[in-house]
């Protein structure tokens, strides 16, 4: 497996704050990886760097060997990587479908076909129903699905979620990662980020914690949980800086 | 031919009037820093209390400064009153927040603006006499006429109360709680639709204040909030939303800027300048000076 | 499934015929001037609201500073025509050229500035040319320019004997813009120009580059309601700065969309045909002797309007997507 995405030495500082300090760690083609770490750990940080929505103080991104590091997040959705939005930022006035039309249309510009491809995605993230009715009016659990559904339509190479899994009931949580099975059989690489250790840890193929800002194990995940380095750094005694 | 003189002339001349526009874009920098809400009715709250000062002098046959905290007062009761009246309509409108108080707020303006003509008459008043009408003090060469120099340092006064309400008092710590998390001050007990009556009400009573001194030296007519109006909108932007202390800041420099306009460019163009420098302070600070 | 969506789409256009069917025939019978006024007004305010409804309403950039273009477009004619003889179609093409140019030129600063920011910036723009044009003797400053009306003429636009070919070229151009409107309604640049308006994080997130948007929907706007500008020209025959570039203006242009419904199709048509009629005649029946009545009057009935029904007037008549459930 090659990898799709590569960060080299990122480092970002907020005003004094050392957010992300010297991370380098590679997504492969076709997994699912998850990214964890304690509160503050720096990984809605290295999130938003791949995204694109911070700039890197220092160190570069690559997806599929080009340097992005200077894209804006719209050239970035273009090459292929999507993201999902923690606090849910779904287009309020407009309907479910036309929602994720608005994600279609970057690869279909006519929009008979992307209402087509967006009925498509709608499908598969168990929306269909819900087509008509405004973006407003929908459950918690159903806005969230809008933005991975939004997202998808964007016929994404790399898609990252943010925290889609948290706050979910046991059952709607188990329909997420039915989705985000689903969404890797479709051929896209997924990276989310998660604090909810036991729905993400048998869904995720490989994982990468963060603490401090750095990178503290990577590895598969039932190493990574019996990884004392690990433990100690979600239980253990900490100097917080 | 600018010499040291003239220079110091424009300056002083700026300094004051610019405190006076800091005081009128006060009440509206307080408002929308309370409230996210821009009121299109300031210019009429401006001329309403200068009709009124015109009024409390024909039937009291008191001096406009007299009569200032008065006006003051009634322009208090009347922010209160078109908050619990209307504006409080405004905030309940689950869409289209930004155009409903836009608008519902420039139809306010034209109601007041009706009422004015009903009540005074379109024609031109003045008041004939005052204390401080058509008098000049100088320093050092330099003129300040009188009723400018009260209303700089009423905006002084008042910028300093306001500075004290906000910091050394509940109802100030209420207001800044409120500002920083209308939803949430419910849970400690502070009336958040009384938080924002009393600051309309506070908003009015500083442009209120600001009213009175001017129409020591201004005409009144039903129009004449207009041009007002839209020099404070731009210098609560110049300052930027929701910083009330920047308002003061920007509004000396819109006085400073519009008197150094006036004598460069011709004085039918002064505005330009104070135009001029929002546009480019905005492109290179968008949000303001202070804004947050 | 597309039938559905589809048929929505037709009956709109169907709507949209029968309403200009009955406009093209309703002025037939009007013999009286003051009618006929009103009417072109009507026609004429619903076309330039419609036409700020794409910058502000789908798009979200709320421009209180329209009067710019309309001032561009009327004086581009009119100068065009005064001073060199060119008749006012051209003169209507450059002034729109114009105007999207100039939307172009401001729009790269502004369109930075969030808000209440972009806003501001917006009515000093128009306030900057207001006050220019004041002071522009080529212009004629503060006392404008005047058109010569020698007799009827579609060469020249100008008619002396009747208000009707000024109507029904604003119907047209009412007609225009409404139509450039419906297809945004389904077009790659109505769904971005939507999607900037309610989230422009999440636009870009999917691709949509919100800059070039803005700037597309500023020029298409600005060009439309100069021609408007343009067309107001001609048919007053006589402008001036303080008619033509003040911010009152501005305002007037955007009121008829947000009453009707703003971001809407039909919202500015709408609003146009409630609210010019209703301003005319509250000025002359209540108008007379300068006592206000007439301002208490309309003032009032615009707050009722904006705090009883924030998404406009249209929601009372079909249930949009814009409403509140």
């Amino acid at each position: 497996m090659s990898a799709l995405l590569e960060t080299e030495a990122l480092t970002v500082r907020f005003g004094g704050i050392l957010a992300n300090a010297d991370i380098s760690i590679g997504v492969n083609e076709g997994e699912i990886l998850g990214l964890i770490g304690p509160n503050g750990a720096g990984k809605s940080t290295l999130f938003n760097l791949v995204a694109g929505t911070y700039r890197p103080t220092s160190g570069r991104i690559r997806f599929e060997g080009r340097d992005i590091t200077r894209l804006p997040p719209a050239v970035r959705c273009k090459l292929g990587v999507a993201r999902t939005f923690q606090v849910v930022k779904s287009f309020e006035t407009m309907s479910v479908l036309e929602n994720v039309v608005v994600g279609a249309l970057v690869r279909f510009t006519s929009t008979r076909t992307a209402r087509e491809e967006a009925y498509r995605v709608l499908d598969v993230t168990g929306l269909t129903r819900r087509a008509e009715a405004n973006a407003r009016d929908l459950t918690p659990p159903e806005k969230r699905r809008l933005e991975v559904a939004r997202a998808l339509a964007t016929q994404p190479k790399l898609l990252l979620l943010d925290e889609v899994l948290t706050g979910l009931t046991p059952a709607e949580a188990q329909k997420g990662v039915e989705l985000v099975r689903k969404i890797r059989e479709l051929g896209v690489t997924v990276v989310m980020v998660e604090h909810v250790m036991e729905v993400v840890m048998p869904l995720v193929d490989r994982a990468i914690v963060l603490d401090l800002g750095r990178v503290l194990a990577q590895g598969a995940p039932q190493a990574i949980v019996r990884d004392p380095k690990v433990i100690q750094a979600y239980l253990g005694d900490r100097f917080h800086a | 031919m600018a010499n040291a003189a003239t220079i110091a002339q424009i300056l002083m001349s700026g300094l004051l009037m610019g405190l006076i526009y800091a005081l009128i874009a006060a009440g509206l920098s307080l408002i929308f820093g309370l409230m996210d809400v821009v009121n299109f009715a300031h210019g009429e709250f401006l001329m309403t209390a200068m009709y009124a000062t015109f009024g409390l002098v024909v039937l009291l046959s008191l001096d406009p400064l007299v009569l200032s905290p008065i006006v003051a007062a009634i322009m208090f009761v009347v922010g209160a009153f078109c908050y619990r009246v209307i504006i409080v309509h405004a905030m309940c409108a689950r869409t289209n927040v930004g155009m409903v108080q836009v608008f519902a707020t420039f139809g306010l303006a034209i109601v007041i603006r009706g009422l004015a003509q009903f009540v005074f008459t379109p024609d031109y008043r003045s008041i004939p006499k005052s204390w401080l009408g058509g008098q000049t003090f100088s320093i050092f060469g330099v003129y300040m006429p009188a009723p400018q120099l009260a209303g700089a340092l009423a905006s002084l006064l008042a910028f300093g109360a306001l500075w004290l309400l906000m910091k050394r008092t509940d109802f100030g710590k209420a207001l800044e709680a409120t500002r920083e998390d209308a939803g949430a001050v419910g849970l400690v007990g502070i009336d958040r639709n009384r938080v924002f009556a009393m600051g309309w009400g506070l908003g009015a009573a500083l442009v209120g204040l600001a009213g009175a001194i001017l129409s020591i030296f201004y005409y009144i007519h039903p129009d004449v909030g207009g041009p007002f109006a839209l020099i404070a909108y731009v210098t609560v932007a110049l300052g930027g939303f929701g910083s009330v202390f920047g308002a003061l800041a920007a509004g000396v420099i819109v006085g400073i800027v519009e008197a150094i306009s006036a004598t460069v460019l011709q004085p039918s163009m002064k505005a330009i300048g104070i135009y001029a420098v929002y546009l480019l302070v905005v492109f290179l600070r968008p949000r303001g000076l202070f804004g947050h | 499934m597309a039938s559905a969506f589809e048929t929505r789409r037709r009956n709109q256009l169907i709507i949209a015929a029968a309403v200009v069917a009955v406009m093209i025939a309703l002025p037939l019978g009007v013999k009286d001037v003051y009618v006929q006024n009103i009417l072109v007004l009507t026609v004429m305010y619903a076309a330039l609201s419609q036409a700020w409804n794409i910058l502000s309403g789908y798009c979200g950039q709320i421009s209180l500073g329209h009067a710019l273009y309309f001032g561009i477009g009327a004086y581009a004619s009119t100068l065009l025509f005064v001073k060199f003889g060119i008749i006012p179609w051209f003169g209507m093409a450059a002034g729109g050229i114009f105007a999207a140019a100039i939307a172009l030129l401001v729009g790269w600063p502004c369109f930075r500035l969030g808000g209440h920011y972009f806003t501001i910036a917006t009515i000093v723009l128009a306030e900057i040319g207001l006050i220019l044009f004041l002071n522009w003797s080529y212009a004629g400053e503060a006392s404008g320019l005047q058109i010569p009306v020698s007799g009827d003429s579609w060469l020249t636009f100008t008619f002396l004997r009747s208000k009707l070919p000024y109507y029904y070229f604003a119907l047209g151009l009412a007609a225009v813009v409404w139509l450039v409107t419906y297809f945004i309604e389904d077009s790659k640049w109505g769904y971005y120009w939507r999607a900037v308006r309610e989230n422009t994080m999440a636009a870009q997130s999917l691709g949509v580059q919100v800059f070039r948007s803005k700037m597309a929907a500023a020029a298409l706007s600005a060009f439309f309601t100069a021609i408007g500008g343009s067309f107001y020209a001609q048919f007053v025959s006589y402008i001036d700065p303080d008619s033509v570039m003040v911010f009152q203006f501005s305002l007037l242009m955007a009121l008829p969309a947000v009453i009707g419904g703003i971001g809407t199709l039909w919202g500015p048509p709408l609003g146009a045909a409630i609210l010019i009629p209703f301003t005319e005649l509250t000025r002359s029946y209540m108008g007379g002797g300068g006592k206000g009545t007439d301002l208490i009057f309309y003032g009032a009935v615009i707050m009722i309007i904006a705090l009883a029904r924030p998404e406009g007037l249209l929601s009372l008549v079909t249930r949009t997507r814009h409403a509140p459930p």
